[in-house]
């Protein structure tokens, strides 16, 4: 490697560091990205100097960025903060698409029998790339509502996939070892795609994000592999950074939840169990209802609110209607905090970013073990769309899905007002007690709707 | 093993531990912009996209380049500018009235 470029790759993946460093702040966090994208622009800049180039690929490098370019910048900018998660998703899977297309493309150079140093890292490639791309697009189509949301399974669904691995396996073996057959990466590439989708299909509801974040680190990886295949340095580090972020990250997310990994990839969450739960007699139980006026009242002369913003709050574009309630309460002498759960919204931290658009505070933002201990000196807590990370099945019944799922401790408030859509389950697919506590009042609409009537009743109170 | 090869692992062995290291600080509330942003970074495929495309010359590798260099680019531009998106809003209020009175 040419020293020029070997300083240029060491300082972007500097940069990279950096970058994911600043990130640890809220403050900072925008320049992160900023330095990680110097640092791409550093490792891209110093690639294409001591490229030889044909005519064919200065067209084909040209016309792909122009339109990778746009495709990205456009989509970037018109996701609502709402479809964040798809995509992410997206832009993580033709990433592996593309890890995948490299390696593919480098062993074609080798002819028949490439060196296994060259082999290995290439077919390693091409396996995880595919998998993170068919599984991000099967995450991406779940979250985008293009095909149901929920775990599609099948008797004997484990056994299938087990199947499909272990023949990716053999073939792999098969290629490395025994001989490598031209275009033997081609049935090896169906096969993994196939997985891949065949992977994500049972995963539903609220576990999508944790598998998102781990074809996030299989992107990574297969990336990495791809460095190893062109004995690219910069790949090699990049790569690697987000693979091993990522696992981490995964592994976070799931405890965040109260589960292991296992159990988020292999568990159908969500599917099992509803019929029992749904089926404890939820017809025959009453719910108290309220008026605008009565929880205008309650709010308007309490000393402490707790707001839980849920995902239902997003849905509704709610964000700036429950910041102006807010700070209507505020100026009448009322503290305010929202309580963030770990995986309210559809991803660790997707509240705090819809609640930041809407100029809501981070102060006020609470994170659950700041906030956990001072609900039972609330005298409010204002559920708005939120409904499974409140639900006291997570730390009672031992039957229940969410079973061991922390949870916000907001039935050990003084008054608990629910505002739903309807009675209709959260995102895990369960019922939950605590919209029958006596303690709590409901107010059913839409989130925005309810938030304004609320508005306008506590300027009246 | 190579020369090479050795140093490659070695590399990629120490970027597993700075990349746990990294990460492990992170608040919460920061995982989406963060998971996004490597996301962003693993971008860094179009580098290996652009090297492979750079020497196109049959109508199968000019294929596989034309699209790993759309693919790539997508990841990297839709990273950077999604992850941006999400980070500009966070944004303090200098002055908090109250609402920093917290126990």
């Amino acid at each position: 490697m040419n020293l020029a470029i070997a300083l240029a790759y060491l300082m972007a993946a500097v940069l990279f560091i950096l970058g994911l460093k600043q990130l640890s702040s809220p403050k900072g966090a925008r320049n992160g990205n900023f330095t990680a994208a110097a640092g791409m622009v550093i490792a891209l800049g110093a690639t294409l100097p001591l490229l030889h180039f044909t005519t064919a690929g200065l067209v084909i490098i040209g016309v792909g960025v122009a339109v990778g370019a746009l495709i990205g910048a456009f989509g970037a900018r018109m996701v609502k903060m709402t479809a964040i998660p798809q995509m992410v998703a997206l832009f993580n899977g033709v990433g592996g698409g593309a890890a995948a297309l490299v390696a593919v493309s480098e062993l074609l150079t080798f002819g028949t029998r490439p060196p296994f140093a060259e082999a290995f890292p290439s077919v390693f490639s091409i396996v995880i790339g595919s998998i993170s791309f068919a599984g991000s697009m099967v995450a991406f189509a779940k979250l985008q509502e293009l095909m149901t949301g929920t775990p599609i399974t099948y008797p004997g669904q484990q056994l299938v996939n087990g199947l499909l691995a272990a023949l990716i396996f053999g073939f792999v073996v098969a290629v490395l070892v025994i001989a490598s057959i031209p275009f033997s990466f081609v049935a090896l590439m169906v096969l993994a795609l196939i997985l891949g989708v065949a992977f994500v299909l049972p995963i539903g509801g609220a576990d999508m994000p944790v598998v998102i974040s781990l074809l996030n680190a299989f992107t990574g990886l297969a990336v990495a592999a791809s460095g190893f295949t062109l004995n690219n340095f910069a790949l090699i580090v990049a790569g690697t950074l987000v693979g091993a972020s990522g696992s981490l990250l995964t592994k976070l997310m799931s405890d965040a939840m109260g589960r292991s990994l296992g159990n988020v990839l292999f568990g159908a969450f969500g599917k099992v169990r509803t019929g029992t739960a749904a089926a404890g007699g939820k017809e025959a139980r009453s719910v108290r209802a309220g008026s605008a006026e009565d929880l205008a009242t309650l709010l308007a002369y309490s000393r402490r609110v707790i707001i839980v913003p849920g995902y239902g709050l997003a849905v509704a574009q709610a964000q700036h209607a429950v910041r102006e309630l807010a700070d209507l309460l505020e100026k009448r002498g009322v503290e305010v905090n929202y309580a963030i759960h770990p995986v309210a919204g559809r991803m660790p931290g997707h509240m705090n970013v819809l609640l930041a658009e809407a100029n809501v505070p981070y102060e006020q933002l609470k994170e659950m073990d700041e906030i956990n201990d001072q609900f039972r000196d609330a005298d409010v807590v204002l559920v708005v769309g939120a409904n499974d990370v409140v639900n006291p099945a997570a730390r009672s019944s031992p039957g229940s899905p969410i079973y061991g799922m922390p949870i916000l401790n907001a039935d050990q408030a003084k008054n608990i007002v629910f505002m739903k859509r309807s009675m209709r389950p959260g995102f895990a697919g369960i019922d939950n007690d605590l919209m029958y506590d006596p303690k709590t009042i409901m107010f059913f609409g839409d989130a925005k709707d309810s938030l304004t009537k609320l508005v306008t009743a506590v300027k009246a109170a | 093993m190579s020369n090479e090869l050795l140093t490659e692992v070695t590399y990629f062995v120490l970027a597993i531990f700075v990349g746990i290291e990294v990460i492990s600080k992170v608040p919460t509330i920061l995982h989406t912009p963060l998971m996004s942003g490597t996301n962003a970074i693993h971008g860094i495929i179009l580098v290996g996209a652009i090297v492979i495309a750079a020497g196109a010359d049959s109508p199968l590798t000019i294929a596989l380049g034309l699209v790993a260099v759309i693919l790539a680019t997508t990841n990297v531009v839709g990273g950077f500018v999604v992850t941006d998106r999400m980070l500009e809003m966070f944004k303090g209020r200098a002055a908090a009235p109250k609402s920093t009175a917290t126990r």
